[in-house]
């Protein structure tokens, strides 16, 4: 038995960041002290907090390390776990408080979160079954084998009120009465895992912090519907997700809880992986049954849907890993707890990505109904080095801007909708003053482009004639008219296109449209970038007045674009400017200003 | 897996050890004085064995945990039992079995272990 357990963030984040290198260390500096049978050290998933990893939280106690670094782990194990001195110095900032460390769930961070998908991230080892289980890990499936009828459990989850985590929204209950619905010799049950939109990474923590979850719901999933075969759909850019969902299913296939006769109920269940080749159109429901059947993963109209004729032309139960991550806790906690977090037709928490400019970067869980502003301002922290907020981007290339005036809308699925956005996967991107809305426009259109799969025209040729005009207005080279135009191009291909792919790429557009046409007309009729941004419509100039003739700018000029005497005011040559901002850096009198 | 039985049998066994990680602030807490005063005069011993029986006996409602030189030296190891809306209690000069006894005696029945205490010992 352990005294202490050490436990060491394994997330994509902080593995990137050098926590396996910490581990080692940790292990070499416990043994060194002799301490090797009274402190374990755990790799777990993802703590949420990215920015500030490599992450390392010490049982009993719950002290937080944040920005770990190898030459720290010395004092850490002599201090803390020989002499039960925290290092105060590296404790995470929040935690510290004049009357010693305070809690890490009143830190502001994690303050108003609620956990439920991520309720085993960070805390349990997701290699190790026993400590799933430990968390009440595989009690709803049992339970559901043993007193519960597939009518019973479905009611449970329609009761819950619980929807696709995906970015649909679709009431989850209602998508398996239907997959349950018709009658077929042979049924199957998909986790999408193929998470695609720039920024979000919700999918990836769970999986790697808690993967048992999504094969103990995909299980319960698969008695309710009637399903004897389940896949996994994961994108092959996850190695850790995928290395730790197939420890995760050998674990279970070793324990039966995979495979013939679960719990002795003549229940059989199994489950496969197959890896995606990073397809962003193979998150599109059809695209992904068309790739795990071995083809090119294009999607495939609808009607037939895939609850009557989906994988192999059997009836298929599909939903999102965030989804099946809530499904155990309803199981075991009953439909009236989950419906009492939420708004009326949002029931539950959603987890987002928190990305952009804003100083908490990470994961976080929160209650349906929490404001924007509330997660921007107190659990993201703000926006860094005073800017303004200007406005937030949800729903990855699918979504909209959310501008400052609706900061304090409740966040859920209806309410995103009504204001020209959508709750997506759960990517939440911040942007402040500096940020060029046609640039983020333009950013988002170019990636459909690039991951628009070809078959059907309105996504494949409008997605680029979009793309081609938003380029004209960033060149300052667009009229009045290109904007109509443009508007009229987007809901033609909402209208047209074949899956949700297509029929959401121009809703970057439109948002931006909707809430910063000005700077639209300041791109198309001033011929400015109000932000900055847009390269070809800016200027750089010295002011004659201020410029002391230093020749710091002149000298670091990539182009030799600017010239002038010592002690001479310098002037730029603008057929020569690549606009690269370097001058402006440097410039230590604030000379040098950009138009 | 055949019954739920066989499920459970598993938590328990390995909530103990899961038990450690609880962030809660209502837990009765267990401080071993671990500085080098502590460490000499053998505190480590006392909080291994502290440590193992009240994970092995699943007391999930205690922390044991550490702390640094209390300025009682000559009475070292100083296991202190801090029990929320309570006086703390302070046993000296203590070896793994008398920290047994007070597992026993004292955060599983709540019994002070009063032979143990700093004002019984030097009265």
């Amino acid at each position: 038995m352990y005294r202490s357990h050490v436990l060491v963030c394994g997330g994509t984040g902080c593995t990137s960041s050098g926590s396996p290198r910490i581990v080692e260390a940790l292990k070499t500096e416990i043994e060194k002290n002799g301490l090797k049978d009274e402190v374990a050290v755990v790799q777990t998933g993802c703590h949420g907090l990215c920015a500030l990893g490599p992450i390392m939280v010490i049982y009993p106690g719950a002290t937080f390390y944040s920005l770990v670094k190898e030459e720290d782990i010395p004092e850490i194990v002599s201090e803390h776990l020989l002499k039960g001195r925290i290092v105060t110095r590296l404790v995470y900032k929040e935690t510290v408080t004049e009357e010693g460390i305070k809690s890490l769930s009143d830190t502001d961070f994690y303050k108003k979160q609620h956990r439920i998908a991520l309720r085993n991230c960070g805390i349990i080892n997701p290699e190790n079954i026993d400590e799933y289980i430990a968390t009440d890990g595989y009690e709803a499936l049992g339970r559901v084998l043993t007193e519960y009828t597939p009518d019973q459990v479905i009611q449970t989850i329609l009761d819950s009120g619980l929807r696709g985590r995906g970015g649909g929204g679709f009431p989850t209950g209602l998508k398996w009465k239907f997959a349950k619905g018709y009658d077929a010799d042979q049924k199957y049950v998909c986790c999408n895992a193929d998470e695609g939109d720039p920024g979000a990474f919700m999918d990836r923590s769970v999986l790697e912090g808690d993967p048992h979850v999504v094969l103990e719901a995909m299980t319960i999933a698969g008695f309710a519907i009637g399903a004897s075969q389940g896949y996994i759909y994961v994108r092959a850019e996850y190695p850790i997700a995928v290395k730790r969902l197939q420890i995760a299913i050998d674990q279970a296939r070793e324990y039966g809880l995979l495979g013939k006769n679960i719990f002795n109920t003549g229940f059989d269940f199994d489950i496969d992986l197959r890896l995606g080749a990073g397809a962003f159109v193979c998150g599109e429901e059809t695209a992904l049954m068309t790739s795990i059947e071995g083809n090119r993963g294009e999607p495939r109209p609808r009607p037939p849907f895939p609850a009557e004729k989906g994988l192999f032309q059997k009836p298929t139960l599909l939903n999102n890993v965030e989804t099946y991550a809530n499904i155990p806790q309803i199981i075991l906690h009953g439909a009236d707890w989950f419906t009492s977090m939420g708004t009326e037709k949002s029931k539950g928490t959603k987890v987002f990505a928190l990305g952009g400019k804003i100083h908490n970067t990470g994961l976080v869980e929160i209650p349906m109904g929490t404001t924007l502003r509330e997660i921007v301002e107190e659990i993201g922290g703000g926006i860094p080095n005073g800017k303004r907020f200007k406005a937030a981007q949800t729903g990855g290339p699918s979504g909209g801007c959310i501008p400052a005036e609706h900061l304090d809308i409740p966040i859920d699925y209806d309410n995103l909708i009504s204001i020209g956005s959508m709750m997506g996967s759960g990517g939440l991107i911040v942007m402040d003053e500096d940020n060029c809305m046609v640039d983020i426009a333009k950013f988002f259109l170019d990636f459909t482009v690039e991951e628009s799969c070809g078959k059907c025209t309105p996504c494949r040729i409008g997605t680029k004639r979009l793309s081609e005009m938003l380029d004209k207005i960033t060149k300052g080279n667009a009229t009045l008219e290109d904007l109509d135009k443009m508007e009229e191009l987007c809901y033609y291909i909402k209208e047209n296109a074949l899956c949700g792919l297509g029929q959401t790429a121009p809703n970057p557009v439109l948002s931006t449209l909707r809430y910063f046409r000005d700077e639209y007309i300041a791109h198309v009729v001033d011929k400015k970038c109000p932000a900055g941004v847009c390269k070809a419509l800016l200027s750089y100039q010295i002011d004659p007045d201020k410029c002391k003739g230093c020749t710091l700018c002149s000298r670091i000029c990539p182009n030799n674009a600017i010239n002038g005497k010592v002690k001479e005011a310098h002037v730029i040559d603008q057929s020569k400017c690549l606009k690269c901002g370097a001058c402006l850096e440097k410039c230590r009198f604030g000379a040098i200003s950009k138009k | 897996m055949k019954s739920l039985e066989e499920l459970r049998a598993i938590r328990e066994r390995m909530q103990g050890q899961i038990g450690l990680r609880n962030d809660n602030t209502d837990q009765i807490r267990v401080v071993v004085g671990m500085a080098t005063c502590g460490i000499a005069s053998g505190a480590r011993p006392v909080l291994t064995a502290l440590s193992d029986a009240v994970q092995s006996k699943g007391l999930a409602n205690v922390t044991v945990t550490q702390t640094g030189c209390i300025g009682l030296c000559q009475y070292e190891p100083i296991v202190e039992v801090i029990e929320p809306g309570k006086d703390k209690v302070t046993y000296i000069k203590m070896t793994p079995e008398k920290a047994l006894e007070v597992v026993d005696q004292h955060l599983i029945k709540g019994q002070i272990v009063k032979k143990y205490t700093i004002a019984e010992v030097i009265g």
